[in-house]
């Protein structure tokens, strides 16, 4: 494979740029596999890659309906970050944060990852208090945080509203100063591009169309690019798991939803952190284009749409101005949805099955972008050792019939409610 | 924006509504033994599926009434609503 340098740049930009090497080969798809990853998201690329560089299983292929990084790895706010109460979402999170760090040099692709710093902000004494829990329980986890007042966020973020006449005025914040953004297409297209380098077949426009199951085995997949056996399946579908389970007699804790992002018309450097509204749901970052990137609550009701309606972006928008009301002078650039796998307790799921050697990676809700290598790496390890690692235990699929939930919003099982 | 109708109050927006998720899932019967997983069924499973879907919704900023729409979760056409206890054939 190519290596990407400056060096490289310069050598292909003596020749116009004409002798890059292809990112991805286009293959067919062979007739047997030892492991099948479906859906070539963020979550299924990096599956892929881990397979190979930390298992060395290269037998793999990527199935893909459409195009790889097309679906939600492409559409979300690109915000990471490991701001998690819960030892599970904290612990998973955190060790995530160590392969974004790692993730440029690693993937040999600019994946632009900007530490820049989250602030949650709190609008009550209520709220500092939760926020001063959860700070602790993210320190005792090895997870910056750092509780502000009111004056230190007003220092940082000077663009919000601290007049005195608001209806949530602003108490303080918690602050994870190592959260941040990064590229999301350069997330799925690094992954790809290594994991295809591995000898990883990432076979794209090819629909599974359902399961071949004997005595309790996975033996292989069936697409409408014909039959594929496989010793090995696992599933990284996000929104369309349902549509698999289905096919698979598996009814799952997760429903389909929409959720609905937005960018403004690009301005100057403004807001250099992500910041979260505390009465309500709504987020907020600056592109390095210069967009203002939002985002907050789904549609509320089950939708494979992909598409979303304007009252939720008219909630959603009217959260942002209230907390920075600049925001209403801007134009909006662009709005999207995506499907969202919304899990019943808000916390993903990452395990194996009751089908021998069929594995499921789902229930990600708002949360999937920044799970990405932590996801893969995890995901991976399942498939490869089948059995769970350590780091995702907690996530399993039993765990809502045995009770051990992982509510980290305590919100139950209403998933549209958020 | 959704225009969902009201059974008894006719056609109105979306944001007079609150959803309720899944009209199809029922409430174990009590006076049985319930196993865990009919528990959980009931609980936490859902088909969701992509296409037709039965599905609760009350009129909140209306009669308060709870109905039931049935709609496509793919294109979100709206078939047909019915009043909470309507059976549906």
């Amino acid at each position: 494979m190519q290596k990407y340098s400056i060096f490289s740049l310069v050598k292909n930009a003596l020749t116009g740029h004409q002798n890059w090497d292809l990112a991805w080969k286009d293959p067919n798809p062979k007739e047997e596999y030892d492991v099948v990853v479906i859906g070539g998201g963020g979550h299924g690329l990096a599956t892929a890659y881990y397979l190979a560089k930390e298992h060395q299983i290269t037998k793999v292929a990527i199935i893909e309906k459409g195009w790889i990084g097309g679906g939600n790895v492409g559409r979300n706010t690109t915000i990471i970050r490991s701001n998690y109460m819960h030892d599970e979402n904290g612990l998973f999170s955190e060790f995530g944060m160590d392969l974004w760090r790692k993730m440029s040099q690693d993937l040999n692709y600019n994946v632009m990852f900007s530490p820049r710093g989250i602030i949650n902000l709190a609008h009550s004494d209520a709220q500092m208090n939760a926020y001063a829990r959860r700070g602790n329980s993210m320190r005792l986890n090895g997870i910056d945080a750092v509780l502000l007042n009111r004056e230190e966020v007003k220092e940082i973020i000077p663009m919000a509203d601290f007049s005195d006449n608001v209806r949530f005025p602003i108490f303080g914040g918690l602050m994870q100063p190592s959260a941040g953004t990064a590229r999301h297409d350069a997330v799925a297209w690094g992954y790809a591009r290594q994991a295809d380098s591995m000898g990883v077949d990432i076979i794209q426009n090819c629909e599974v169309t359902g399961f071949d199951v004997s005595a309790g085995k996975i033996k292989g997949i069936r697409t409408s690019r014909g039959n594929i056996k496989a010793k090995k399946v696992g599933l990284c579908v996000a929104g369309s798991t349902n549509i698999l389970a289905e096919k698979l007699n598996m009814t799952l804790p997760i429903e389909t939803h929409l959720l609905q992002a937005c960018v403004s018309e690009p301005v100057k450097p403004v807001l250099d952190k992500v910041v979260t509204f505390g009465a309500g749901h709504f987020y907020i970052s600056q592109s390095d284009k210069g967009e203002m990137v939002m985002g907050g609550d789904l549609d509320g009701y089950n939708s494979y749409a992909q598409r979303g309606n304007l009252p939720t972006l008219q909630h959603v928008l009217t959260e942002g101005i209230a907390m920075m009301p600049f925001l209403s002078k801007l134009k909006m650039l662009r709005t999207w949805g995506g499907i969202m796998d919304m899990s019943m307790d808000g916390s993903p799921i990452i395990d194996k099955t009751h089908i021998d050697g069929l594995y499921l990676n789902c229930g990600w809700c708002y949360g999937g972008f920044k799970a990405t290598p932590a996801s893969g790496w995890t995901f991976a390890h399942t498939i490869a050792q089948d059995r769970v690692h350590e780091l995702n235990a907690g996530y399993s699929l039993n765990r809502f019939s045995t009770g051990h939930l992982i509510d980290e919003k305590g919100l139950g099982t209403k998933t549209w409610i958020s | 924006m959704l225009h969902i109708k009201c059974p008894h109050c006719g056609i109105r927006s979306q944001n007079e509504f609150s959803y309720g998720g899944d009209a199809t899932v029922k409430r174990p019967e009590l006076n049985k033994e319930v196993t865990d997983q009919e528990w959980d069924n009931f609980v936490y499973n859902r088909v969701s599926p992509r296409g037709k879907h039965l599905e609760l919704w009350q009129h909140l900023s209306g009669c308060r009434q709870w109905i039931k729409v049935e709609r496509d979760t793919a294109t979100h056409e709206i078939f047909n609503t019915y009043k909470a206890n309507e059976e549906i054939a």
